[in-house]
């Protein structure tokens, strides 16, 4: 039959999402369900003096009104934790209602349970919570000043880790001996993630059995389970059922353990009935975890010819008042490790400061760590183009590793597997017509006409973090491998169980077009369930660009597993011995005698009579699998951006934006380019609109989609993609992440693209978001 | 107090007795039932909500169910005729124009109304049309693309 | 997003919502809602009475009489921007309403609600100022017209009285040789105008004899632009410049996105590329 791996076919979750029949969390019910609305500190800092309920309690309809101190009288752990671990982390307590301090606006005090969600937030409008406001600093360098506002009493300077890698003596050699050297101060922005369907959870605790359901927005209903019964509820694993129905998009902010979700759990057990809460856009923004919010310096040098001898990157990284999950790992080791980007850089130190700041916590978003190396690697480059004369293309060729050097050891940690980055620069320059422009820029240019610009972007990614000894060397407090069952029914058609948790990518189709593939059926054989603790056997969920890598990985062992398995048993009744049979297009065959075979179906029935059936063999047939891969992945590309600049306004128009990305093989290339097009709206947004502000006492100013630029479809243009293949060598699919690209190569695009417009300004660098007045200020200055 | 309201959705009477302050998004939602319409913001900006109002694309997070009294509601529910998915629906799903799915009802309906006034949009046109609607997911690349196949399929 | 409880009231007349208004204190008249639930969602506004007035027809539709167009306050921006009639004689005041926000807002939304609410950033104030409109109002004790220059008085503040209901705004048609255009530098977030500039300018026989330019976003009010300058010139691109670069504002508002000074700047830019469309267009 024809193949189905590296084809379009259309996505089996659509019909239910184009009908209005998916269901997320908030569109279920259950029998006796009330609704909770927390009230949330409107102070960035503030001690509590008190809390007054009465008011709230005294109102028909409220059930429920819960305080830090119903937390300690319930007699649970009651905390938030932190789930990466570095050398000498400062770990502050983070309780999942705050008792005597609040350390950022919108940090929970109080939660109050209606009949109603109108009467729940009415009721919580009358809790009076008496709070005697205390200095606050929101922002990452003002928190490092002597005499900041201390966030945690015991971590002094709001310093939460000091972490650095590579060597930083070779890195000062190089400097000493350097032809050339550019640097940079830079902000990465902060970002608010913005998952459209913001968080919510239905808890039902059921006291006549003791076992909660809790149906919640989740990207990683295993690890939200665990941590949610091992640091908040203190309930026993085994009686805690995740579930994440349809989910609304994540982008990270569905990772992460927060305070909310464990906090509706205790009002359910409280009352014995289901809660539900969804949050707010105002209150999913003050809670999510945010992304990036780095502020840096970093140079680099080179040699007369151009090649680079060192780079060095100091960065201090916003933490937010709590450590979220993953968030120590974001800023080190998915940041520091990437410092060597596509080129091949002999000598890289990177320090980092995790700072501790009265604002929402900052976590993984779309890259996590990985946008904010590849910005301070691709902006360098830009300004390297620029010093050495070479020019933005010339610059990174001659620094690009070498197609034989593969595998590559970079002085950060990471060993690149495979990669090949010549070609995509030049599908990128072919695709974009680089020497056309270059004219037209240049005539532009003396004209007087609007200014265009071209910017580059070669980025490498790490996808599907590995292996789990390595990850748990580095700090991990959970393994990264991922799972899978799969089942063959008596009548072959399948069943898959994966621990990879589908948001919005379309892993129902992608997961069945594999199984379909590998075991030569039609893709509407093959069942795949996940999001469920209850059905999956475990599972590490999806972040981080992994599943295809990891998860898929786990589905092709298993299948592997059932095709040994079925051969055993088609070679019994076949009489043949088992290493004489193949597996091939649906059927198992005595090697050289072709009319001697099996359908799957003939064996898989026969696994479950077991009525002619090997001795030595269980019936059934199904196999799990736990996959750890041997390394990351490691996916990249060369990305173009052509940008014009109203220099009057300072406003910028996308003119243009082709990206070649090598992402190794492909399943689908339909889902492929649509992650791409999004991870790009993201990226783009970053360096055009998205910002998420603080003033000075800590109030989110850009909390509402009315400050906050979400990218809009009248903002954005067509994309231009093409791919080159590298096939990743150390999984059995040979592919490699695609969910993050878009994101981690385009914000570098972009500002190198308007940066490269205003070059006749003598403008090298103007920080993300680039507004028109920054832009316009820039060019007036 | 409540209002009484009666009102046509998706071509079926209902009535009903309504808080004031209830939201159209929150009566279709929680009292009838019909969850396709999701609420994403609470600014009136990112259209989720969007559904159809005596034919006119409407956020209904901005409207009270009470000044929905006599008028007709469709909803993403009711856009199927027959079990016939319509030439919006197949062609968000042929062009792969949704991800997550949260924003789609809502795109849909809003693109249906687009269409209803400009039977064959530009990709311009289509951009401007959609600008009530916000989705995170798909860079909208393809969401055009869904536009313009359903064009092509109704012309 | 889940307004605070409140009274209902639905009128049938215009009649008896100024009673209803007379008989609740601090009631709040609704016509679209878009301008009022947003602030009830937030809990903004929490008014006790909502005095629902959008069913009523005879504050609703666009006609024209002796020179001058009338828009009833009930009218959506969806209906004023397709407007034929408005096409025909105020386009500049059809081409502003095609700006706001997007097409589910203009459905709903009307031109009494928008400039009763007087956002800063709104599209439509300084056309009706540019068009030197006259706003209606009604009130138990009778009906009076206020100019739209007056108006607006200051942030979110106008002219309405607490026992008023605005009716329709009279809008003089633009005579012959006149071009107008609106421009608009969007806020990327909102959706609302940064800056948005209206402008007019007559046009006989190469020579300019009337010219306007009003400018929004930059002040609490729409700032009118002294442009007389331009009248006897041939509209130069130099004396368009010149002109609009008269703009001044005393207190520019600004925010996270754009400065007090920054819109200030903008509003001169967009005052000339409007005064250039308008010349283009006349």
């Amino acid at each position: 039959m024809a193949r189905v791996l590296g084809t379009s076919i259309k996505r089996r979750e659509d019909p239910a999402l184009i009908t209005g029949r998916g269901k997320y969390t908030d569109d279920l019910q259950a029998a006796g369900m009330a609704h909770a609305a927390i009230v949330r500190s409107p102070y960035a800092h503030a001690r509590i003096r008190g809390i007054d309920t009465s008011a709230a309690e005294a109102l028909p309809g409220v059930l429920a009104v819960l305080t830090a101190r119903d937390v300690a009288a319930a007699g649970i752990p009651g905390v938030v934790p932190v789930g990466w671990l570095l050398p000498d982390l400062k770990t502050p307590a983070h309780p999942m209602i705050a008792a005597d301090t609040v350390r950022h606006v919108g940090d929970a005090v109080a939660v109050v349970v209606a009949e109603d969600r109108y009467l729940a937030r009415d009721a919580a409008e009358r809790v009076a919570v008496d709070y005697e406001p205390l200095d606050a600093v929101a922002d990452v360098v003002a928190a490092l000043e002597d005499g900041a506002p201390a966030v945690h009493e015991d971590a002094p300077g709001n310093v939460a880790f000091d972490w650095e890698i590579g060597d930083r003596e070779s890195v000062d050699a190089a400097f000493a001996s350097a032809a050339h050297t550019v640097e940079l101060d830079l902000r990465n922005n902060r970002l608010i993630p913005h998952a459209i369907e913001p968080r919510a959870v239905l808890a039902s605790y059921d006291s006549s059995t003791g076992e909660m359901t809790i149906h919640m927005t989740s990207q990683n209903p295993h690890v939200h389970r665990l941590l949610m019964t091992l640091a908040s509820l203190g309930m026993p694993e085994h009686k805690v059922r995740i579930v994440a129905p349809e989910v609304g998009g994540g982008f990270g902010s569905k990772i992460h353990h927060y305070a909310d979700e464990a906090i509706v759990g205790l009002c359910s057990m409280k009352l014995d009935r289901p809660v539900k809460w969804t949050a707010t856009r105002t209150e999913t923004n003050l809670t999510d975890a945010h992304g990036r919010d780095h502020s840096t310096h970093c140079e680099l040098a080179l040699d007369a010819d151009g090649r680079i001898t060192g780079l060095r990157v100091d960065t201090a990284a916003a933490m937010g008042a709590y450590l979220s999950t993953f968030a120590p790992a974001v800023p080190t080791y998915l940041y520091g490790t990437l410092m060597s980007g596509q080129y091949d850089i002999p000598a890289i130190h990177c320090h980092v400061t995790g700072v501790f700041t009265h604002t929402a916590p900052v976590d993984a978003y779309r890259g996590a760590g990985r946008p904010e190396a590849t910005y301070v690697v691709e902006r360098l480059m830009h300004l390297a183009g620029e010093a050495t004369g070479l020019g933005p293309v010339e610059v990174r060729r001659r620094n690009f590793v070498p197609p034989d050097a593969f595998p590559y050891q970079t002085q950060v940690a990471l060993a690149y597997d495979s990669g090949n980055y010549g070609p995509a620069m030049d599908r990128a320059l072919e695709m974009i017509g680089y020497d056309d422009l270059k004219t037209e820029q240049a005539s532009r240019r003396g004209n007087g006409g609007k200014l265009i610009g071209i910017g580059f972007s070669s980025y490498i990614e790490a996808c599907g973090l590995a292996p789990s000894a390595v990850v748990g060397s580095l700090g991990a407090q959970a393994g990264q491998w991922e799972s899978a069952d799969v089942r063959v029914h008596p009548t072959a058609s399948v069943t898959v169980y994966t621990g990879s948790s589908s948001h919005g990518q379309g892993h129902e189709t992608t997961f069945s077009q594999i199984v379909a593939d590998k075991l030569g059926i039609d893709p509407e054989a093959v069942e795949v369930i996940h999001g469920d603790t209850d059905l999956v056997q475990f599972g590490m969920g999806t972040y981080g660009s992994r599943s295809a890598a990891v998860g898929g990985s786990a589905i092709v062992k298993s299948v592997e597993k059932i095709i040994e398995k079925g051969k055993k048993i088609a070679a019994h009744l076949l009489e043949a011995s088992a290493e004489d049979l193949e597996y091939e297009d649906g059927s198992f065959r005595v090697a050289g005698s072709p009319d001697r075979a099996l359908a799957l179906g003939d064996v898989a029935l026969q696994a479950y009579l077991a009525h002619n059936y090997p001795d030595d063999l269980e019936p059934g047939l199904s196999a799990t699998s736990f996959y750890d891969p041997a390394n990351f992945t490691y996916p990249f590309g060369t990305h173009v951006c052509v940008v014009e600049v109203d220099t009057e306004t300072g406003s910028i128009e996308l003119l243009r934006y082709a990206a070649v990305d090598d992402v190794g093989n492909v399943i689908n290339p339909m889902i492929v380019d649509g992650q791409l097009h999004g991870g790009l709206a993201q990226g783009i947004g970053q360096a055009l609109w998205e910002n998420a502000v603080y003033d000075d006492s800590g109030q989110l100013v850009s909390g509402s989609l009315m400050d906050y630029a979400v990218p809009k479809i009248h903002n954005l243009i067509p994309f231009e993609l093409d791919r080159t293949t590298t096939p990743c060598p150390h999984n059995p699919l040979g592919v490699k992440g695609v969910g993050e690209a878009g994101a981690i190569a385009s914000p570098a695009a972009v500002v190198n693209a308007v940066v490269d417009a205003l070059a006749p300004f003598g403008i090298s660098h103007i920080d993300m978001p680039l507004t028109p007045e920054k832009v316009w200020r820039a060019v007036n200055s | 107090m409540t209002v009484s309201i009666q009102l046509e959705v998706n071509g079926k009477p209902v009535q009903a007795a309504v808080e004031p302050r209830r939201l159209l998004v929150h009566f279709l939602r929680e009292d009838l039932g019909l969850t396709g319409a999701n609420i994403g913001c609470e600014t009136s900006l990112c259209g989720a909500c969007t559904v159809l109002v005596d034919g006119d694309a409407v956020k209904s997070c901005t409207m009270l169910a009470a000044q929905a009294d006599g008028a007709s509601v469709t909803t993403i529910e009711g856009l199927a005729q027959n079990g016939d998915l319509h030439p919006l629906q197949e062609g968000f799903w042929e062009k792969h124009g949704l991800q997550c799915g949260y924003c789609t009802p809502g795109m849909i309906l809003s693109a249906n109304y687009l269409l209803a006034q400009n039977p064959s949009p530009s990709d311009e046109e289509i951009r401007e049309g959609l600008k009530g609607n916000i989705c995170r997911c798909t860079g909208y690349h393809n969401i055009v693309e869904a536009v313009k196949y359903a064009a092509e399929r109704m012309s | 997003m889940y307004p605070a409880q409140f009274d209902y009231r639905r009128a049938g007349s215009v009649d008896e919502a100024l009673g209803l208004l007379q008989e609740h204190e601090d009631a709040k008249l609704m016509a679209g809602g878009h301008s009022l639930i947003p602030m009830m969602k937030l809990r903004l506004a929490q008014p006790p009475v909502v005095i629902d007035i959008g069913r009523l027809d005879e504050l609703k539709g666009i006609s024209e009489a002796g020179g001058s167009v009338r828009v009833g306050s009930l009218t959506t921006h969806a209906d004023i921007a397709a407007s034929d009639v408005l096409a025909a004689h105020c386009p500049v005041f059809a081409e502003a309403a095609g700006h706001i926000g997007d097409a589910q807002v203009r459905n709903r939304g009307t031109i009494g609600g928008n400039i009763a609410h007087a956002d800063p950033g709104s599209d439509i104030p300084p056309v009706l100022v540019l068009l030197g409109a006259s706003v209606h109002l009604q009130s138990p004790s009778g009906t009076r017209s206020v100019a739209a220059g007056d108006f607006f008085q200051d942030l979110l503040m106008t002219d309405v009285g607490e026992d008023e209901i605005l009716t329709h705004v009279d809008v003089p048609a633009l005579g012959s040789g006149t071009g107008s255009a609106y421009l608009k530098f969007e806020h990327p977030a909102s959706g609302y105008a940064v800056v948005g500039a209206a402008a007019a300018v007559t046009v006989q026989d190469g020579r300019c004899t009337a010219a306007g330019l009003v400018v929004g976003g930059v002040g609490a009010v729409p700032t009118t632009v002294d442009v007389s300058s331009l009248v006897g010139t041939d509209l130069s691109d130099d004396a368009i410049a010149a002109a609009a670069s008269g703009l001044d504002a005393e207190d520019p508002i600004g925010d996270i996105f754009a400065s007090g000074d920054y819109r200030v700047h903008v509003g001169k830019v967009y005052g000339k590329r409007a005064l250039a469309a308008a010349r283009d267009r006349a």
